[in-house]
């Protein structure tokens, strides 16, 4: 599944996309964000509040819940500050 | 409608031009242009990064602009969002909505920027003396955002 990361969370995992097979068990965004703060120190740098931390699906909006079952693409980003 | 994303700057007279131009059904066009400043919460900033999701913005603008367009009889819709590096004076985003009359062409443009503020996704980095640092979001932005929460009938309609 590609993984992409923007703005601090970018930053701080060191990358702006990965390719990553993810196990079984983790069916959900919240799910994700604690499998993926396990993978390492700058990782877990980067969720470490996962409250803060806004995902998308497919490049539409998600709640934490939202299962990942068929998607492609999933983002994780601080809340957005344009206009 | 036109969603455009780019890094270079636009022109506010030209993009009004091009809502109206061979056409007399409009009869108003709002125009909301946002800035960069040069300082902000009294520090002094030297230029601003704008990163943005490619593919997502563009959809979630075109997402905003069709509700817009369902809530308000509007009769043509600009958006233009910069990204890249941008020093204070310059342009960072432009909506521009025509309608018939103003109420509608003023409530929905500033329907597209509290959307924007706080759904788009762009996030700012600015470059201060003492260093870089991404913007925090505002929670005003998000109460902004609330007004918009009950569906809005069209005016035509009533």
């Amino acid at each position: 599944m590609k993984i992409l990361y923007f703005a601090w969370v970018r930053e701080r995992v060191g990358k702006p996309e990965e390719e990553l097979d993810l196990p079984a068990g983790v069916r959900t965004v919240a799910e994700l964000m604690g499998w993926l703060a396990g993978r390492g120190e700058e990782y877990a740098h980067a969720f470490e509040n996962p409250k803060v931390i806004r995902a998308a699906i497919d490049r539409t909006h998600v709640r934490p819940d939202a299962a990942l079952a068929g998607a492609r693409e999933i983002a994780f980003f601080p809340p957005m500050t344009g206009g | 409608m036109r969603v455009r994303l780019q890094r270079e700057d636009f022109d506010v007279a030209a993009e009004v031009a091009r809502l109206t131009r061979g056409r007399t059904d409009v009869g108003a066009v709002a125009t909301f242009t946002g800035i960069c400043r040069g300082s902000e919460a009294g520090g002094e900033i030297a230029a601003m990064t704008l990163e943005h999701y490619p593919g997502m913005a563009e959809a979630e603008i075109m997402r905003h602009v069709e509700e817009a367009q369902a809530r308000w009889p509007l009769l043509g819709v600009t958006v233009i969002h910069r990204y890249g590096r941008l020093v204070p004076g310059d342009n960072i985003v432009l909506v521009a909505t025509a309608a018939a009359h103003r109420q509608e062409a003023f409530a929905a443009a500033e329907f597209l920027m509290d959307y924007l503020k706080t759904r788009a996704p762009f996030w700012k980095r600015e470059e201060r003396a003492e260093g870089g640092a991404w913007v925090a979001a505002k929670e005003a932005d998000d109460a902004a955002l609330e007004r918009w929460a009950r569906p809005a009938r069209p005016a035509a309609a009533e």
